[in-house]
């Protein structure tokens, strides 16, 4: 999938009169032949605590385009956590509709799903979430592990990822042996294997000292400016400043949505 | 790439364990000794069942054996200083059976008489059976050195013997037996022959000694002409004296098929013409038919202890197992998030308790060939062990390891992955 440069940081469809100056409708893109890595519409998560209902999430509309690096903020509670997990395909919607690189979630299987997560996902946890019995080079590897036809070089790109992240003498040890930033850089790379459509960040820096942090987020600035697609949950907004997208909630609703900048293309070019 | 995931999966399972080493091990215990026990069991039980048909069928299994019991003290008689008693089978019972018993082949009296046994300076106490040369064939003995007593023997009123192993190797232990002469009683006896031992193994029971319980066997009528039929022993204080014609006869049936036949025929006879219960009729094949029962009995109460103790073992691990899917919700709630789809998670549980479950089936099944060697080396038991018992309790035990993974892997594959990562 190529992007052209007229997809430009504009593109994004926040439907919610809110968002200031959101200049075109989400369809434009689709005119273009542009498809958006991640889509919801109207999408609704209702849990039931007893007797009572609770709209974690209540008709959140908006598409993220390839190559956009979006941060997500909003008090605990206002329903990013719900969020990430219904873009993460890890839940479904109540209602609404859900397509991920191009493929309606609510239509899918627990297997399907399972098989979309492994192909078109990569997960950062703000706890690394590192497999303790697994060396490094194997947590890298996981999410081949569980593609049903495993025809790559895995282990040849895994140890490349690892190169980069710094990691190259540290393929044998076991998370238990790592600092925290060394732990996070794994999972990153672990990200990154599977080439993903989405990356999905939930406060991946939230355990880690500011140096290391920044040295995290500078990562992922690096990301995105290869053309990656981010979805980076925080609460600090000086996080949230380097994304080219900044989406609000509220109680379950998109409170605001703010372009800060032009998304990277997947060419590699920077605005 | 299917093997590839399969090695990988069966590696890692391997790797898990290994992160609780100790935890592993206890769980395999329980496997373990279900399986060594089942074997052990089996190997005794298969052993004593072993020796105990050896023993019976060396009594001849188309034989029909008639002895002589004495009967219990007849309370009317009084306790007299000495009397004879007369018991037993008789001539004329002997004389019935060779002439009117259909389908018998050969009929064998026996006689065992009360003498001791001399060479030099060794003395014992064996059985002395004064009996026919038949009495080889019926009951299949084989001769070591020289021969058995023959016909000539008994029409010339001989004074031979034959040794059974033990006698010979107590009397004789360097030298050959062969034309030595040996006092029976107050006789000298040359002897022609010996025997080999009855059960090929059944050698070590030999304690060097005069409780020796050997046999020396004597032509018929020459006992009967150097002894006569009355039989004195000595008591403190009191003189036995027995009158008993004859001891044993053993009556060949010519088919198998006809044994229950004769045996009841026998029976009825001796019924018949004793009053007092001084005779027992003992049919081989009988007892063979209530070992086979005893031995089926026998495998079926080992085999529901065996199966009880593996049922054990196999709830053990299917407890830690619980425990350990608990413990580790969250690492399934990163495979989950990473692709892992559920088989793959009942692959990954249901192969770690495979494993401990083999692991525990191998290590049980070692410790199961060792301890009837041990009990063979120490108890002097006879034990044998089928090539199906490890075979069957190894496949048990890896059984046992699918049935209990299977509902920890299934609830681990059920977990809602957003749940068990937000699992602490």
């Amino acid at each position: 999938m190529t992007l052209t440069s007229e997809t430009q940081s504009d593109t994004h469809g926040g439907p919610r009169p809110s968002a200031p100056g959101s200049p075109l409708p989400a369809a434009a893109n689709r005119a273009d032949g542009e498809r958006p890595a991640a889509e919801l519409e109207a999408v609704e998560r209702i849990y039931r605590m007893g007797s009572e209902e609770v709209h974690a999430l209540d008709g959140v509309t908006f598409q993220v385009m390839p190559g956009e690096y979006w941060s997500v903020m909003g008090a605990s509670g206002s329903g990013k956590s719900t969020l990430l997990n219904v873009l993460g395909c890890l839940d479904r919607p109540t209602a609404g509709r859900y397509s991920l690189a191009g493929r309606d979630v609510n239509t899918l299987s627990d297997d399907e799903l399972s098989e979309l997560r492994s192909r078109k996902l990569g997960f950062i946890f703000q706890s690394y979430n590192l497999i303790p019995q697994l060396d490094v080079l194997e947590n890298i590897m996981v999410p081949l592990f569980y593609q049903d036809d495993e025809t790559e070089p895995g282990e040849e790109r895994a140890r490349a990822l690892a190169a980069r992240m710094g990691l190259a003498d540290r393929l044998g040890h076991k998370p238990a042996e790592l600092s925290g930033g060394q732990q996070q850089r794994v999972a990153i790379a672990r990200s990154l294997v599977n080439d993903p459509e989405l990356i999905l960040a939930d406060e991946a820096t939230g355990n880690l000292d500011s140096q290391t942090a920044a040295e995290i987020l500078d990562l992922f600035d690096e990301l995105s400016r290869e053309g990656k697609t981010i979805v980076f949950v925080t609460h600090e907004s000086h996080v949230a400043e380097r994304a080219s997208h900044v989406l609000r909630m509220r109680d379950g609703r998109i409170d605001d949505v703010r372009i800060q900048r032009a998304a990277h293309t997947r060419a590699g070019g920077s605005s | 790439m299917i093997r590839n995931q399969f090695l990988r999966s069966i590696r890692t399972g391997i790797n898990s364990l290994m992160l609780h080493k100790l935890r592993s091990m206890l769980t395999t215990l329980g496997v373990l000794f279900g399986t060594s026990s089942v074997i052990a069991m089996l190997a005794i039980g298969e052993g004593a069942s072993y020796q105990a048909q050896e023993q019976i069928k060396l009594l001849g299994s188309q034989n029909v054996i008639l002895r002589s019991v004495k009967p219990p003290d007849d309370p009317n008689q009084g306790n007299q200083q000495s009397r004879v008693l007369t018991y037993g089978v008789t001539d004329a019972d002997l004389e019935r059976i060779e002439q009117t018993f259909p389908g018998v082949r050969r009929v064998v009296p026996v006689r065992q008489l009360q003498q001791e046994v001399r060479y030099s300076d060794r003395t014992l106490n064996p059985r002395v059976l004064a009996t026919r040369p038949l009495y080889q064939d019926v009951t299949g003995r084989l001769v070591w050195e020289g021969r058995f007593l023959t016909e000539q023997d008994e029409l010339t009123l001989n004074n031979v013997c034959v040794l059974g192993t033990e006698v010979a190797r107590y009397l004789f232990p360097l030298e050959s037996a062969l034309g030595k002469r040996v006092k029976v009683g107050g006789n000298y006896f040359v002897v022609v022959g010996t025997l080999a031992p009855r059960m090929p193994g059944g050698e070590q029971q030999q304690p060097a000694g005069p409780e020796v319980t050997g046999e020396v066997f004597i032509p018929y009528e020459t006992a009967r002409k150097r002894y006569g039929k009355l039989q004195v022993k000595l008591r403190a204080g009191s003189r036995d004296m027995e009158e008993v014609d004859l001891h044993e006869v053993i009556v060949e049936v010519e088919h198998a098929e006809n044994v229950p036949l004769v045996a009841d025929a026998a029976r009825e006879m001796m019924d018949h013409f004793h009053r007092k219960r001084d005779y027992e009729v003992v049919v081989p094949l009988e007892l063979l038919a209530r070992a086979e029962e005893t031995k089926r009995i026998f495998n079926i109460v080992l085999g529901s202890i065996a199966g009880i103790s593996l049922l054990v073992g196999g709830i053990g691990i299917m407890n830690v197992m619980l425990a350990t899917v608990t413990e580790r919700t969250r690492e399934i709630g990163i495979r989950r998030a990473l692709g892992a789809k559920r088989r793959h998670i009942v692959t990954q549980f249901l192969v770690e308790t495979v494993c401990l479950s083999v692991g525990g089936g191998l290590m049980g099944v070692a410790l199961g060939l060792l301890i009837p060697w041990v009990v063979e080396v120490t108890a002097d038991m006879m034990t044998i062990v089928t090539p199906t018992a490890p075979v069957l309790a190894f496949g048990i035990s890896a059984g046992i390891g699918v049935l209990f993974g299977i509902y920890p892997a299934w609830r681990a594959a059920n977990m809602d992955p957003v749940e068990a990562l937000r699992h602490q």
